[in-house]
């Protein structure tokens, strides 16, 4: 099993955000995770990435079989954790072709490999750029500062093309996104799929889930999974909306 | 008897007039500061009369001027009676190899990336004859001297270039000019001297790395750079590596004088001691640099990286005198533990036409302070003068302080001046994003802080560029978490 989350609860400050979460995703397959707005999906992403100010208060989280808090933040992403990030960041003055020269380096140098040199990094830049269509211009400016919507996520997903992760959290990914663009990153991410990686998807549109199809989706709610099913589940969602769900989860 | 004999001899026949009974054998200067001591100066370097004189005056001035306190910097009074003001260049203790070197330092200059023989040369290793630095230098000078450049040491063009160090010493920095100005004209020790004849383009940057003899310079360092007429140089001072020197105070002058169509480039990268963790010891760095577009589109730029120095007082200026000159400033000052630095420029604007641009960005960590202070003034005949300046200040930690003091005077109502200024701390989400990516948080500050530093240090010459980024990064080493 590659991911392995057991009663996991967090908060922020005082306030309680993640309720005991439990979910197993094997490597191959693809998760969706959907819930409506406020109800801890980011945050369930954040505390798998590491970020400091959530505190984990109960529960386990074993990737690929160690205990993942052991692990700094940058190490998580070198042992294979990418988030594709639902509000990404602005670096001024760092381009995303830098900004990707020194992530690759430096998580070549925690698994011991020597750096690309120049020629072998443009190479590999060339390649994932062909997959997720971007252009080299965008690449060439400073991160994310004055990126459209969609050009911020097509960039994430460049990002996680260069990186090959084993496991990628895309933190609704598809929103802000036009039709074009949902295709195209929808067939980058497909093409990166393989039975030794793992995908979350955070959604709150059944229509990626079309491009990306999934083999299970869970509903998230008070910071718990409330219910999980196959993709039919999140047709139901879009036809009915969460009501009923919350409903449901009311009389437990 | 020669020239230079006769006036040591007027010199040591004076002597007994001030009641002063100093062995001119001596190898140094007994401490304190008097008219003596600034003849025993000059007798040294056999001088000519008319240098002495200028010392002199200088030194009369200084004594009735007041120190300046309206830097926002603090330290402890200085006693100038109490340091040395002349000694001679002594060869530095040879050491036989880098394994008789603080290991610090060795760390240090691995981080920068310094070559080994740089790193020898720096500690002063002995470096075998194939490698000799006086060789490369030699062919250096000989390539300079075919196209009529004159690169040497100050006290060699004091001898070789009279005329020239006549007309245009203290021409941009007079002696009344401030405190420090003052105190450089009286004991100044020795610096660099450079002149491009009319038309000619310095084909290389010039660097006092080639001067020979440039060590032991001192604590009041000159230096004189002359652009004739359509003549470009680039000049770079410094280095990215530590410096450590017994002298707390320091205080250079800096003059560059550009004719019709010329261009002067200077570029600094300042690195002295900084002083401990808890602030103890370091350098006081009070400087005057200033250049003077004295003809019609000639154009001046300072470059400068300023990451050492218990205290920073330092404001290269330019004056745009000339028609249609134009006036750079590019800056970054990083403050961390209990540094000080109160940096910044003056562009004053005198000819019709005249532009300026200044972009300076600050960066403070620890408990450092980090000021800048700029003027713009734009004088009555300037007609159509334009300024841009850009101020930022990048906080990292709550501990430490940002400050901007901008003056600006308009005498002309056709100037267009433009002024901007940002204050912005390095964001917890853009050192998470980085961490996410499987960049460390050293390594995350450093490029955030590089992005934060660029348009200044893409102004920078490509090879010193590369050390400076590296330069900023160990600057700020363990300045957050
Ligand atoms: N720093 C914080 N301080 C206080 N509350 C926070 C903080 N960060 C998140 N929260 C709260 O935690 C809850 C979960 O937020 P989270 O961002 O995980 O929701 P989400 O499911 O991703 O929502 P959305 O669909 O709108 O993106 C929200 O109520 C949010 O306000
Ligand atoms: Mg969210």
């Amino acid at each position: 099993m590659m991911l392995s989350i057991k009663n996991l609860q967090a908060k922020i400050g005082k306030k309680q955000i993640l309720n005991g979460i439990d979910l197993q995703v094997n490597a191959g397959e693809v998760h969706a995770i959907m819930g409506p707005n406020g109800s801890g999906k980011s945050t369930l992403a954040s505390v798998l990435a590491g970020r400091e100010d959530y505190e984990v208060t109960e529960g386990e989280v074993l990737f690929n079989g160690k205990n993942l808090f052991d692990f700094e933040p940058s190490d998580r992403a070198a042992e294979g954790i990418f988030l594709a990030f639902q509000y990404p960041v602005e670096i001024p003055g760092v381009s995303t072709i830098n900004f990707m020269k020194t992530a690759v380096n430096k998580i070549r140098q925690y698994r011991g490999q020597s750096p690309l040199d120049a020629v072998a990094f443009l190479q590999l830049m060339k390649e994932k750029m062909k997959l997720v269509e971007i252009d080299q211009s965008l690449l060439s400016r400073s991160l994310n500062e004055g990126f459209s919507g969609g050009e911020k996520k097509r960039n994430e997903i460049f990002q996680m093309a260069m990186l090959e992760p084993k496991l990628s959290i895309l933190d609704e990914t598809d929103s802000g996104l036009d039709i074009d663009a949902l295709k195209i990153v929808a067939n980058g991410v497909n093409s990166l799929r393989s039975k030794n990686n793992a995908t979350i998807v955070v959604t709150h549109y059944q229509r990626l889930l079309d491009y990306i199809v999934p083999d299970f989706v869970h509903v998230l709610y008070k910071g718990k999974i409330v219910k999980s099913g196959t993709k039919e589940l999140a047709k139901e969602l879009e036809a009915k909306g969460y009501d009923w769900i919350k409903n449901e989860a009311a009389l437990v | 008897m020669s020239k230079d004999n006769q006036v040591l001899e007027e010199f040591t026949s004076k002597e007994y007039e001030h009641g002063w009974n100093v062995n001119l054998e001596a190898d140094e200067a007994p401490k304190g500061l008097s008219e003596d001591i600034v003849r025993f100066i000059s007798a040294k370097k056999n001088e000519p009369t008319w240098l002495l004189d200028w010392r002199l005056k200088a030194f009369r001035l200084w004594e009735k001027m007041k120190e300046p306190t309206w830097a926002n910097v603090h330290y402890s009074k200085i006693n100038y009676q109490d340091i040395i003001y002349y000694s001679a260049p002594k060869q530095k203790k040879s050491l036989t190899g880098l394994d008789e070197v603080d290991p610090e330092l060795i760390k240090t200059f691995e981080k920068l990336g310094i070559s080994i023989t740089e790193q020898k040369r720096l500690t002063g290793v002995a470096v075998d004859a194939v490698i000799d630095s006086v060789s490369v230098a030699t062919t250096f000078k000989s390539t300079l001297g075919e196209l009529g450049i004159i690169f040497c040491s100050f006290s060699e063009a004091v001898k070789e270039h009279p005329e020239l160090i006549r007309k245009y010493l203290g021409s941009v920095v007079p002696i009344t000019d401030n405190y420090f100005a003052a105190l450089n004209s009286a004991v100044f020790s020795d610096g660099s001297f450079c002149y491009i004849p009319k038309g000619v383009r310095c084909p290389m940057e010039l660097s006092t790395y080639f001067r020979i003899n440039a060590a032991n310079t001192g604590q009041f360092e000159r230096t004189l750079i002359i652009a004739d007429e359509g003549a470009y140089v680039s000049y770079l001072e410094g280095c990215t590596a530590p410096m450590r020197d017994e002298n707390q105070l320091h205080a250079a002058v800096v003059e560059l004088y550009a004719m019709k169509d010329a261009e002067i480039k200077y570029s600094t990268v300042q690195n002295w001691y900084p002083g401990d963790k808890n602030g103890k010891g370091g350098i006081y760095n009070f400087v005057t640099k200033r250049g003077l577009c004295f003809g019609d589109h000639s154009k001046i730029s300072w470059t400068q990286v300023e990451t050492g120095s218990a205290i920073t007082w330092k404001y290269p200026s330019c004056i745009l005198k000339g028609d249609y000159s134009m006036g750079e400033f590019y800056s970054v000052a990083v403050t961390n533990n209990y540094q000080q630095a109160d940096t910044g420029t003056k562009m004053i604007h005198i000819g019709k036409n005249t532009k300026s641009r200044i972009v300076s960005k600050g960066i403070s960590a620890g408990k450092s302070q980090n000021s800048y202070r700029g003027q713009v003034h734009i004088m009555k005949r300037a007609s159509n003068a334009r300024n841009f300046s850009q101020c930022d200040s990048l906080l990292m930690g709550d501990q430490c302080g940002a400050h901007t003091f901008p003056y600006i005077d308009v005498e002309n109502q056709t100037a267009r001046i433009e002024h901007e200024a940002t204050t912005s701390k390095i964001g917890e989400d853009q050192i998470f994003y980085c961490l996410q990516r499987g960049i460390d948080e050293e390594a995350a500050v450093a490029l955030i802080v590089n992005g934060y530093a660029k348009e200044v240090l893409n102004q920078l010459p490509m090879e010193f560029a590369v050390e400076a980024q590296k330069l900023l990064a160990l600057t700020l080493e363990g300045s957050v978490g």
